[in-house]
């Protein structure tokens, strides 16, 4: 384990995917929050035709494609603001447009599918010492936004109207939150690519929504679970010599997987048995019905029927009527 | 926070001004001339049947939607120039913050939201006056919850916890009472009506005025986008049953004493 910590290719591939983990859930539980869970995937694609342009012109892929993911992204957002695109039609322009184009430029350049591909799955090990820095500025341009503006993209990525009559600039904040998504999707194209790097933003949510309550701890949650699946997926890659973004995506759905008979188990016993009150004129003491049926097994917290609190006693639902415990048999209530 | 008028001041002049507002929705006029005025420590209800715009003019006197003609005056200055949000609260009639997933303290935390500077993290008193505004609704056993573990009811107090955390001088309720069982409702009147005793004025829309009655100065009734009554609620309410029983068409009423009533309320899901 300490052994791969000593190649220096190793060092940089681990801090890369750290800060990708970190800052994908971060921006992605406001992407998730807003119901816009592709839109890390349309951007993703944009960003290609970001990495043609760069190739077909020789520069540097990661400032183009973060040049031209943030213009997409601003593009979309103003359309759906506007009401002149819905948001799955936008998206879908954003998708076919970007992809076409990368490919196209990359093609021109007489690069081909090659050189797109290290962009399009990540290639992590060959992370150098700038690109780090490159990615340690986004991380942090990123990070200081989405967790200082935290209860204002919160608000405004919940129940838009009302964070209007706070006095929020809530067009200001969703241009916001999609330039920031533009960036972190860049940001992780060395890391997991383009075509996965939605993923990371998405998976790792919907695993800390399963597995703690409320949105803050769920935000912290989720760039606990990126952080560990993505930790874990580099080291997991070096000793089964795998694509390492392929195996953090899989990662985080294992633990999404995971996370899901918890949540299950744990609303469960949380879930509280609804109360229905006793109606003054009600009439189970009058009208005293023995339910006909038999019972295989006794109505307990156990069984597979929903409780339902009736005055002093608990109601089961039992095929469309409620059962109560009387002595020996059940009553209708 | 620019220029807020001091609240004496404000209590002098209306604290809602509309007039003449005519709002068109897709092209259809939904609201035409409306003028109307809401005064500090008065509460005014907006009554009419479903379609007939209240929920329209609640939401354009905020600037949620663009106005066609006419004005709107908060606090004596036009809605496009009015900043002073953390005087008004807001409780929409649909909002999506109860399927968050988020805690009842992390939604009421919201509502003061226009007393924060971004980049400061919560003060000590906008804790306490969030902790305040959920016991004044009877929530400050379910802080820690999850919005979505409530029933209807109970989301509905925490939206108006959320309105009133900012300490606001007009209140405006888009139909508070849907889903919420009479108890809660008393316990509603009572909240808002020791409020208003201290200057709150409040503009409510209603499909029934229930247990709020007490409460309401007057009513406005809007019927296809205009006012047709506006005055004390039981002359305007049984003016609008004679003439040609108007108000009491196009949705229907539940009466709360029927025994489903209290499903909507009482009944957590």
């Amino acid at each position: 384990m300490i052994e791969i910590l000593s190649y220096p290719f190793m060092q940089r591939a681990l801090l890369a995917a750290l800060l990708t983990g970190i800052i994908a859930p971060a921006i992605g539980t406001y992407i998730v929050q807003r119901r816009l869970s592709l839109l890390g995937d349309g951007l993703g694609h944009v960003a290609i035709a970001g990495v043609g342009l760069a190739l077909l012109t020789g520069q540097a892929p990661v400032p183009w494609a973060v040049a031209v993911c943030v213009v997409g992204a601003v593009t979309v957002e103003i359309l759906r603001q506007r009401g002149k695109a819905t948001g799955d039609v936008g998206l879908a322009i954003l998708f076919y447009g970007g992809l076409a184009a990368g490919v196209l430029m990359s093609g021109i350049a007489g690069q081909g599918a090659a050189a797109l591909s290290q962009y399009l799955f990540g290639s992590l090990t060959t992370v150098t010492g700038s690109d780090l820095m490159v990615i340690g500025v986004l991380a942090v341009v990123v990070l200081v936004p989405a967790l200082g503006l935290a209860p204002q993209l919160f608000a405004v990525s919940t129940d838009e109207e009302f964070a209007r009559t706070q006095g929020l600039r809530v067009r200001l904040y969703n241009i916001l939150i999609v330039v920031l998504a533009a960036v972190t999707v860049t940001l992780a194209m060395r890391t997991v690519g383009l075509l996965l790097v939605s993923a990371l933003m998405v998976v790792p949510v919907a695993a800390a929504n399963n597995l703690v309550k409320g949105f803050y701890a769920g935000l912290l949650a989720a760039m606990v679970v990126g952080a560990a699946v993505t930790v874990g997926g580099a080291v997991g890659s070096f000793y089964l010599d795998t694509p390492p973004g392929a195996l953090i995506v899989v990662l985080a759905i294992v633990v999404f997987a995971l996370s899901w008979p918890y949540s299950a188990l744990v609303t469960r016993r949380r879930r509280v048995a609804p109360v229905l009150p006793e109606l003054a004129d009600d009439d189970t003491m009058t009208l005293h019905t023995e339910v006909p049926e038999t019972h295989p097994h006794k109505h307990g917290p156990d069984c597979e029927h929903p409780s339902v609190r009736h005055g002093d006693h608990t109601d089961y639902v039992h095929e469309g009527h409620r059962h109560a415990a009387h002595g020996d048999h059940y009553d209708e209530h | 926070m620019p220029l807020t008028p001091p609240a004496t001041e404000a209590s002098a002049g209306p604290v809602l001004q509309i007039e003449d507002l005519s709002v068109l929705l897709g092209g259809l006029p939904v609201l035409r001339g409306i003028t109307m005025s809401v005064r500090a420590g008065e509460a005014v209800a907006l009554l009419g049947g479903n379609g007939s715009g209240k929920s329209t003019l609640v939401r354009s006197a905020l600037g949620l939607l663009p106005s066609e003609r006419g004005s709107v005056n908060l606090f004596g200055q036009p809605l496009a120039r009015f900043r002073s949000w953390s005087r008004v609260g807001y409780v929409p009639q649909r909002s999506t913050a109860p399927s968050s997933g988020a805690t009842v303290t992390e939604i009421v935390a919201s509502g003061r939201l226009s007393l924060r500077k971004p980049f400061l993290p919560r003060s000590a008193r906008d804790r306490a006056a969030v902790r305040d505004a959920l016991d004044l609704v009877g929530m400050g056993g379910r802080s820690k919850s999850d919005v979505r573990e409530l029933s209807g009811g109970q989301q509905q107090r925490v939206l108006i916890a959320r309105a009133l955390a900012g300490a606001p001088d007009l209140l405006v309720l888009d139909e508070p009472t849907a889903g919420v069982d009479l108890e809660h409702q008393q316990v509603l009147a009572d909240v808002i009506s020791a409020r208003v005793s201290a200057g709150l004025a409040v503009v409510v829309v209603l499909h029934d005025v229930g247990p709020l009655t007490p409460l309401i100065d007057r009513g406005v009734i809007l019927r296809d986008g205009r006012v047709v009554a506006h005055g004390p609620l039981p002359e305007i309410t049984a003016n609008a049953h004679r003439g040609a029983g108007h108000f009491r068409t196009g949705h229907e009423h539940v009466d709360p004493e029927r025994p489903d009533g209290w499903l909507d309320g009482t009944v957590d899901r």
